[in-house]
């Protein structure tokens, strides 16, 4: 599929406690490729990252990570990690923490570039402790930038930060991709994955239920979703034919339905005292729903 | 966990790490202040200040060998216990060995930040037993007398190692005191176990306190119990089987 495959799962399930995490995944994330890895809470995200990190071993199936086993230090001498979770030392400084991240790896990236990339030069010498959530986030960032990674895994990087932080971010990524390097990101923010992501994956109840580029996810739920204000109940709405979904929000009425058409002439024949009616196309949020629904 | 790997990159990585282990704990108030200051404390109070006049030298040297072992107890349980509890709660430990970490530098560092503290607080103690109490032994004396007490933070790690394979960060602190205080006691680091019931000198060789102790009056040359290899091979035994134990859980349970 890709020229070069960094890491991936084969057929890997994984049971956590009496939750089936993940079954029967197959995926894989080729070289200077930005992957987004979606689903709803508790979809598998987290498992799948800790799998391909070698932080847990999977019940079935295979993960291979440059071809090795995750658990060979040379193989994760080739990626920087980010995690969701994970916070750092906290008495000790910036400049010390990076210091340490770099002392992992054979040839690490200069502290210079580190710094410049990150956007974290006025924080060198500060306590970790005393920074904000943002800048934190932002320290953990540059962790993960440490070793010039060939793969970065990105475990929900932008939560807590602002928009401007979150959009300088988003520029570094795109420098790094254009560098060559491989990025797998799982994300709430979905806008985060239509500026980043070259494939898309989506998770739901431990499946892969669908892959593809943002576009193709998209086309998948050819939907429209249609707002106008109407007295119209939300039951009424629901019971007609094509209809998806209908929501209530205030005096709007907003329904996805599968084509607009026959929807809009029984809401224009039903409801004379309708008004601001708009169709738009089903972004990747209501793709999303839809797929992990159909899934469920 | 990681295949073992040890090249070059890992021993620099080990030297910076440990010393960044060192100075983190020595810049967290509520670790250093009661591990360094504590021992050295309660050994000037009650091994010289408050001595009995007719056996004074008798109790600062026993009080000497058995605050130092005290002493040592705190970086062990503490260092381990509620550092590596912490670190798993924070998903430190989850980040580190995720990052290529070499597996063995992670408990590495930390055993070598314990080595330090215990060497601190061995050398702090000896002074004020030196300069203050009077205590006064042969040079081979307190060599052998450091050399007991300085590896004798080894058995308290792993303990606090065990501890925090199972122990939330919240819950550690408090599990580690439960150990640390009675243990102390227990082991006759306070005072002689002939001023306890006689039911505790019975339990006495159940606590590794109890078998640092003995070896280290014996160093000093005063009255001990039990043999040199009984003491020796119960510590090795101990720390083997709570530092394996611990490892095995913390690979599942990371």
């Amino acid at each position: 599929m890709q020229a070069r495959t960094m890491v991936e799962l084969c057929g890997v399930s994984k049971r956590r406690g009496a939750i089936q995490a993940l079954a029967g995944v197959d995926l894989a994330v080729g070289g200077g490729e930005v992957y987004a890895l979606l689903g709803p809470n508790g979809a598998g995200k987290t498992t799948a990252i800790a799998l391909m990190l070698g932080l847990l071993r999977p019940d079935a199936g295979s993960v291979r990570l440059f071809g090795s086993t995750p658990q060979d230090l040379a193989a994760r001498r080739r990626i920087g990690v980010m995690l969701q979770s994970a916070g750092l030392a906290d008495a000790l400084s910036v400049g010390e923490l990076l210091a340490q991240a770099r002392s992992y790896y054979p040839q690490p990236r200069s502290l210079a570039d580190i710094v410049a990339l990150a956007g974290i030069e006025p924080l060198l010498r500060q306590r970790y402790e005393r920074l904000s959530g943002g800048q934190q986030r932002r320290v953990q960032f540059a962790v993960a930038l440490c070793g010039r990674p060939e793969l970065l895994f990105l475990d929900e990087p932008t939560t807590g930060m602002d928009t401007e932080s979150r959009e300088q971010f988003w520029r570094t990524i795109r420098e790094l991709v254009g560098q060559g390097c491989a990025v797998l990101l799982t994300t709430h923010y979905l806008e985060e994955a239509e500026a980043l992501a070259d494939r898309v994956g989506v998770l739901a109840q431990g499946r892969l239920v669908a892959e593809g580029s943002i576009a193709a996810i998209r086309g998948r739920v050819g939907q429209r979703q249609i707002r106008c204000i109407s007295s119209l109940s939300e039951e009424q709405v629901r019971a007609w034919p094509q209809v998806h979904s209908a929501l209530r929000e205030g005096e709007w009425l907003r329904i996805v339905a599968a084509e607009a058409e026959p929807v809009l002439r029984s809401l224009l024949a039903a409801d004379s005292g309708l008004r601001e009616l708009e169709v738009q196309r089903a972004g990747l949020a209501e793709a999303l729903q839809t797929i992990t629904r159909e899934a469920a | 966990m990681n295949t073992l790997v040890f090249d070059a990159v890992s021993r620099a990585s080990l030297r910076l790490e440990a010393r960044l282990e060192f100075l983190r704990l020595l810049r967290t108030p509520g670790f250093s202040v009661p591990v360094l200051l504590f021992p050295l404390m309660f050994f000037l109070l009650f091994g010289v200040l408050l001595a009995n006049p007719r056996s004074k030298l008798q109790v600062t040297q026993y009080l000497l060998a058995t605050y130092s072992v005290f002493g040592v107890m705190g970086p062990g349980l503490f260092g381990f216990g509620v550092s590596v509890a912490n670190e798993r709660d924070k998903g430190l430990l989850a980040l580190r060995r995720a990052l290529p970490m070499p597996a063995l530098n992670y408990v590495a560092s930390k055993l070598a930040m314990a080595l330090c503290f215990s060497s601190i607080i061995f050398v702090l103690l000896a002074l004020a037993g030196a300069g203050i109490g009077g205590v006064r032994l042969a040079w081979e004396q307190w060599l052998l007398l450091g050399l007991v007490i300085v590896p004798g933070v080894l058995p308290f790690c792993a303990l606090g190692l065990l501890v925090a394979s199972y122990c939330s960060g919240q819950a550690a602190p408090a599990v580690i005191n439960l150990i640390y205080l009675p243990m102390a006691l227990l082991a006759g680091l306070w005072l002689p176990l002939s001023a306890l019931p006689a039911v505790f000198q019975t339990m006495a060789p159940l606590w590794p306190a109890w078998h640092v102790a003995q070896l280290a009056l014996a160093a000093m040359a005063q009255p001990s119990q039990g043999a040199l290899t009984g003491h020796l091979l119960y510590l090795l035994i101990f720390t083997l089987a709570c530092g394996g134990w611990a490892a095995r859980r913390l690979q599942r349970e990371p």
